[in-house]
């Protein structure tokens, strides 16, 4: 990749400040992702997935802080911006996706009146040009007769059409990336189908890219290109999909992956890890995940992994290159 | 495996959803029903795992409440063998074992009251140090420590308490235990777990469940015969092997196509357009006919009958014909 990446986090690391001390809900978290490529983030519910995606579109909520490493877009810094220059930047360069469409539209607005909004606060355009480009908008994610729904409210439109509107929301302005958090979580097995279809065609022909937060490795095979798998605030291992998925090198990965039951193979047994994620305040020494981990050496425990090269991924694991490969 | 532990025949519910009874006399409107499950038959044997799959609004959890009893079916019969007609089964026979850990537990009990409270409840063991011993003997058997009863709820993780959950599920000693979307709430490594343990209690304890999920991996993995529903009514039962090599219905190849899949990176997928319409007006004939690839003008006109399986016209070789 020899063209400047669209998003670059650096030492992303986060800390709330409460009572009992100072927690660090992201620990040191690098990634890039480059012009119309699809970045998959998953983990587990605490693994901070979500708290990545609200640093880089700057809505960290006190007590949490941004306390070290810094955020680009486009070479740009972002993460010390003023508010009001961080409005400008969002919904116009980030857009945004939440998980339950019906808490992300207005109920009381018109669809056609909150799309013509945030079209009118990037874009300069008249009511008239932000009407027409609405149900152009409405066409792109596939929503039937525009020209009427424009005019209806979100309680008249099912969960997969608002999601869809979402996504119009999100792609108004035409944003270099999207930072997509659970888009599908809320709908049901058929419905996310089509969503994940739309977000696909639609990031493939503006080349916008994606960073799509998710629980489901299912869903981030089919749509991403390379995938970060998090854990207790840090990044485990980052790589292309189908070499994460298929010779994931660091354990909890691969405990993961074992974990999900497939739909073409019933084993006796699936993959367990045990125990569950540490909490922020008693993330163990060394390497956060070594209580867990079944091949732990003494090092795991006194030192803590940094990502290093291991096959086509980077795992932080001391045993990412000593491991033989384990069939997938 | 052979003998039938429950049988469902005809099961049906209505809800009524009018609006309230003065605005519905204002406005001159009649009372408006919703058939939330409807002609839903089958049996389940002793010692395995039926599950029910479907979307949202499918009537599979309606379904679920009424084998236990915790609602009273608008027609047909839930049988439990045994048990006279008419009647329900011992106090305790069947279990529930709920969604959400967090809602499904007491937050003001200690742990070994909430497991040992069916035992008082079913009158299974009268004497408290005989339920200390059990409820000791349960957190066990579920992979918690026996010292873990004197802890609230508050004090676990998602996974150790719907551990919890499945240990008060146990203390009454069920034969039968419906599980409704139990590791939904769950992570996948927790799920896996909770599986597990499953599975594994099914075959020291015999137990047979109904297992309720939208997940269809997940009832891949933990069922061995499946009944696909849709709109309230069941529109293919199968072997669960059967199922997902050679579906019948093409709603439940729509529906194990939908799933992504791990073992398909990159897939680009033409899906199939349309949501779950809503129950209070449903589609006429085949209630899946809309959305259907392969409909035919007789799908939208009749509702087909359930045969060898799935209920479908397009698997009757005579409505083939004549169309």
């Amino acid at each position: 990749m020899t063209e400047k990446p669209v998003l670059e986090v650096k030492g992303l690391t986060l800390d709330f400040a409460t009572r009992r001390g100072t927690l660090r809900a992201l620990d040191g978290v690098s990634f890039t992702i480059g012009r119309g490529e699809v970045l998959g983030v998953v983990g587990e519910s605490g693994a901070g997935k979500s708290l990545t995606g609200t640093a880089i579109i700057g809505l960290v909520e006190r007590p949490g802080r941004i306390t070290g490493g810094e955020i680009r877009l486009n070479g740009q810094r972002i993460d010390n911006l003023p508010p009001k220059e961080m409005r400008a930047i969002r919904g116009r360069k980030i857009g945004m996706i939440f998980q339950d469409p019906l808490t992300s539209l207005n109920p009381v607005f018109r669809i056609g009146d909150q799309l013509t909004e945030t079209l009118q606060a990037h874009l300069p355009l008249s009511k008239a040009e932000a009407r027409q480009r609405a149900i152009e908008l409405l066409i792109e994610v596939g929503i039937p007769a525009p020209e009427k729904r424009i005019d209806g409210y979100p309680h008249e439109f099912s969960g997969g059409m608002r999601q869809r509107v979402v996504i119009a929301l999100a792609l108004a302005a035409g944003p270099d990336l999207i930072v997509a958090d659970e888009p599908t979580t809320a709908l049901d097995v058929s419905v996310q189908a089509q969503i994940i279809t739309l977000l696909k065609r639609l990031c493939r022909t503006r080349g916008t890219s994606v960073m799509l937060i998710t629980h489901d490795m299912g869903v981030i095979a089919e749509t991403a290109d390379r995938v970060a798998v998090m854990y207790a605030g840090r990044i485990a291992e980052i790589g292309p999909v189908a070499d994460v998925i298929r010779h994931p090198r660091h354990p909890y990965a691969r405990g993961l992956m074992g974990a999900i039951p497939a739909l073409d193979t019933r084993v006796k047994r699936l993959t367990q890890i045990s125990g569950s994620m540490p909490r922020l305040d008693s993330i163990p020494k060394g390497c956060a995940f070594q209580p867990r981990c079944t091949m732990a050496i003494p090092r795991c425990s006194l030192e803590r992994p940094e990502l290093v090269q291991a096959g086509a991924s980077r795992a932080a694991c001391w045993l990412a290159n000593a491991e033989t490969e384990v069939p997938a | 495996m052979s003998e039938p532990i429950l049988e469902v025949t005809d099961l049906r519910r209505l809800f009524d959803v009018s609006k309230p009874w003065l605005e519905r006399v204002v406005a001159r409107e009649p009372r408006q029903l919703l058939t939330a499950v409807d002609e839903v038959s089958f049996t389940i044997n002793k010692g395995e795992t039926f599950a029910l799959v479907g979307e949202s609004g499918s009537g599979k959890s309606t379904v679920a409440k009424m084998v236990v009893g915790l609602l009273g079916p608008s027609g047909g019969r839930v049988r439990f063998a045994g048990v006279p007609e008419g009647q329900r089964p011992r106090p305790g026979m069947v279990q529930m074992i709920f969604q959400d850990p967090y809602a499904s537990l007491n937050p003001r009990w200690r742990v070994a009251d909430i497991i040992a409270e069916p035992m008082i409840v079913t009158g299974t063991r009268k004497d408290a140090a005989s339920r200390a011993a059990r409820v000791a003997e349960l957190l066990t058997l579920v992979g918690l420590s026996p010292k873990d009863g004197d802890k609230y709820p508050h004090q676990f993780s998602g996974g150790q308490r719907q551990r919890i959950a499945i240990a008060r599920a146990l203390s009454s000693e069920p034969e039968f235990i419906v599980c409704d979307e139990p590791t939904s709430a769950l992570d996948v490594s927790v799920q896996a777990q909770i599986l597990n343990l499953m599975r594994e209690l099914q075959e020291r304890l015999g137990l047979t469940y109904l297992f309720i999920s939208h997940n269809l991996a997940v009832v891949r993995h933990m069922a061995h015969r499946i009944g696909v529903m849709y709109l309230g009514r069941l529109v293919e039962v199968q072997e669960s092997d059967a199922l997902f090599l050679a579906p019948k219905h093409p709603y439940t190849r729509l529906l194990i196509d939908a799933v992504p899949n791990l073992a398909e990176i990159g897939r680009d997928r033409v899906p199939v357009q349309g949501e779950v319409p809503s129950p209070i007006n449903p589609p006429s004939g085949c209630t899946f006919h809309p959305r259907c690839p392969i409909a035919m003008p007789v799908c939208s006109r009749e509702r087909p009958a359930f045969r060898d399986g799935a209920a479908c016209h397009a698997l009757a070789p005579q409505t083939v014909a004549a169309e």
